[in-house]
């Protein structure tokens, strides 16, 4: 209660300083709107659809393309961290992979799938995948080997030690994985989506770039905000729950 | 069995350990951990493997666990060969080992989870059981981390204790606790010892623990690690770490552990 507090008045101030830059007319309201004309973009594009429908277009390409590179990347770190073979091939791809900028993969997409989500999943998958498989595969690495040894005294083998052990052991790191991967994937798609325009659908970035094209400030402020809202939206729903139970468990401080 | 075997009531060979080797490679050198290492643990008996630091105690300790394999030589339980891990076989660590991802009671579970024939309600009943046993009944649901070196020690003698393992493998479990609780867990283990009548294998560098805690202290000197004495101890239980007849014992067993750490020495000194 007293931290949501401390937050609301936070909040209240940073918009204060805000109008004050404005009325000091240092810059003219076409670079820098008031928070009212920020306010009021917002509250029109609510009304007449596009910002819902661009949020939904771009938090469905961003989850079907997080999830995929869960679901890819989490088995694939596993396998690097028991297999030599695959350390010394995937692995090395993906560290590789990964030191990509992800905007660079851009280009390839659109020349291979078009304007279309297939180019925009690929985009998300390759900016995450990788930093998801590598974060899973340092957490395996760094499993205490004596839990695994106590588990076999007590009868656990083979799939029951990597489900029931090696991979709870390693879920700190796995957490920390997620999130930046996570963070890799909502930045690349964003990036994907100003740089190309996606006939199948008109996310945020779109709705920036236009803003842009358009000398309209108040919507590439407003659409900002909109960007950072589900940033931390997305860190509080997704993350938060999972932090807390390491927290609990562990003992160990929040970062 | 026969009615002489009967009458006779000897305690069964619980386990048999065959003329183990074992060495470990490194870089530099070849380490002979174990050399044509035999022995034998009577049903119920409290063993404790004495020695200073690589003297191959502890190796031994896994052998006989199935956690690693012997070079040559064999470990017989019940007269069958131990190829692997067992529940009739549970190990004690040096740190508890305890899963911090689960809480007491899950920790305690996990053994009982891997145990067939065992429904959920009994599964809970007896994991409850063990840990009353070791004095952690309110704990049940603590996290790990919560627990000080005492009470994880306890909760994970709980767990090793669940599943009813007949032989219980103990690799210095109380060498990283303060004295104080340390003192406490020699009672209880003795009482628990009594209670569940287990087979004991107890791996220490603290003599006067193993004099305290066991029916024979096993002597092992290093370079390469060989059994060289045994004593049996033959004081009353509970015993007292601090009494002076348990002093006799590990006064003897000490000089004897020097006089294999330093043959040279002794030999001017005497």
């Amino acid at each position: 209660m007293k931290r949501g507090l401390v937050v609301a008045c936070f909040a209240v101030l940073m918009i204060a300083g805000w109008e004050l830059l404005c009325r000091l007319k240092i810059w003219s309201p076409v670079l820098l709107p008031d928070p009212l004309a920020v306010g009021e973009y917002l509250a029109q594009a609510v009304r007449d659809g596009t910002l819902w429908s661009a949020t939904l277009v771009t938090t469905k390409r961003l989850i079907i393309g997080y999830f995929l590179s869960i679901i890819f990347g989490l088995p694939l770190g596993l396998l690097t961290a028991r297999f030599k073979f695959a350390e010394d091939t995937l692995g090395i791809l993906a560290l590789g992979l990964q030191t990509l900028p992800s905007v660079c993969w851009i280009p390839l997409a659109l020349l291979w799938y078009g304007q279309t989500e297939g180019a925009m999943l690929f985009v998300v998958i390759m900016g995450s995948l990788w930093s998801v498989l590598i974060a899973t595969d340092n957490g395996v690495r760094t499993v205490p080997p004596i839990y695994a040894r106590a588990a076999r005294t007590m009868g656990s083998k083979n799939l029951h030690t990597w489900a029931k052990v090696i991979l709870p052991a390693s879920l700190p790191f796995i957490v920390s994985g997620m999130k930046q991967g996570w963070g890799f994937a909502w930045r690349s798609l964003m990036a994907a989506e100003i740089y190309v325009t996606i006939l199948t659908g008109f996310g945020l970035g779109h709705l920036l770039h236009y803003g842009r094209e358009l000398n309209a400030m108040d919507q590439v402020i407003g659409v900002m905000l909109v960007i950072i809202a589900i940033g931390l939206l997305a860190d509080k729903l997704l993350f938060s729950p999972w932090e807390k139970f390491l927290y609990r468990r562990w003992g160990t401080s929040r970062n | 069995m026969t009615i002489e075997q009967e009458l006779a009531n000897v305690a069964p060979e619980k386990l048999t350990v065959e003329h183990v080797s074992k060495s470990f490679r490194t870089r530099r050198t070849t380490v002979h951990a174990l050399d044509d290492v035999s022995l034998s643990v009577r049903e119920g008996e409290f063993v404790c493997l004495v020695g200073p630091s690589g003297c191959g105690k502890s190796t031994l300790l896994n052998i006989i666990a199935g956690l690693e394999s012997p070079d040559s030589g064999r470990i017989l339980a019940d007269g069958k060969p131990v190829t692997g891990p067992g529940r009739e076989r549970m190990v004690m660590f040096q740190e508890s080992a305890l899963f911090p991802w689960l809480d007491v009671l899950d920790n305690v579970l996990f053994g009982l989870k891997l145990k067939p024939n065992l429904q959920a309600a009994e599964r809970r009943e007896v994991a409850q059981f063990y840990l009353k046993l070791v004095g952690l009944e309110k704990f049940a649901q603590a996290n790990i981390h919560e627990l000080s070196g005492g009470m994880k020690q306890r909760a994970a003698l709980a767990r090793a204790l669940a599943p009813n393992p007949r032989v219980l493998l103990m690799d210095e479990p109380f060498a990283a606790l303060d004295a104080m609780t340390r003192e406490q867990l020699y009672g209880d283990i003795q009482q628990i010892w009594a209670k569940r009548r287990k087979t004991i294998i107890f791996v220490t560098h603290n003599v006067r623990e193993a004099a305290c805690l066991g029916d024979r202290v096993v002597l092992f000197s290093p370079n390469p690690g060989r059994i060289q004495e045994q004593f049996t101890v033959d004081l009353p239980r509970p015993r007292d770490i601090n009494s002076v007849d348990l002093a006799k014992y590990s006064t003897e067993i000490m000089r004897a552990l020097k006089r294999y750490l330093r043959p040279e020495l002794t030999e001017v000194a005497e």
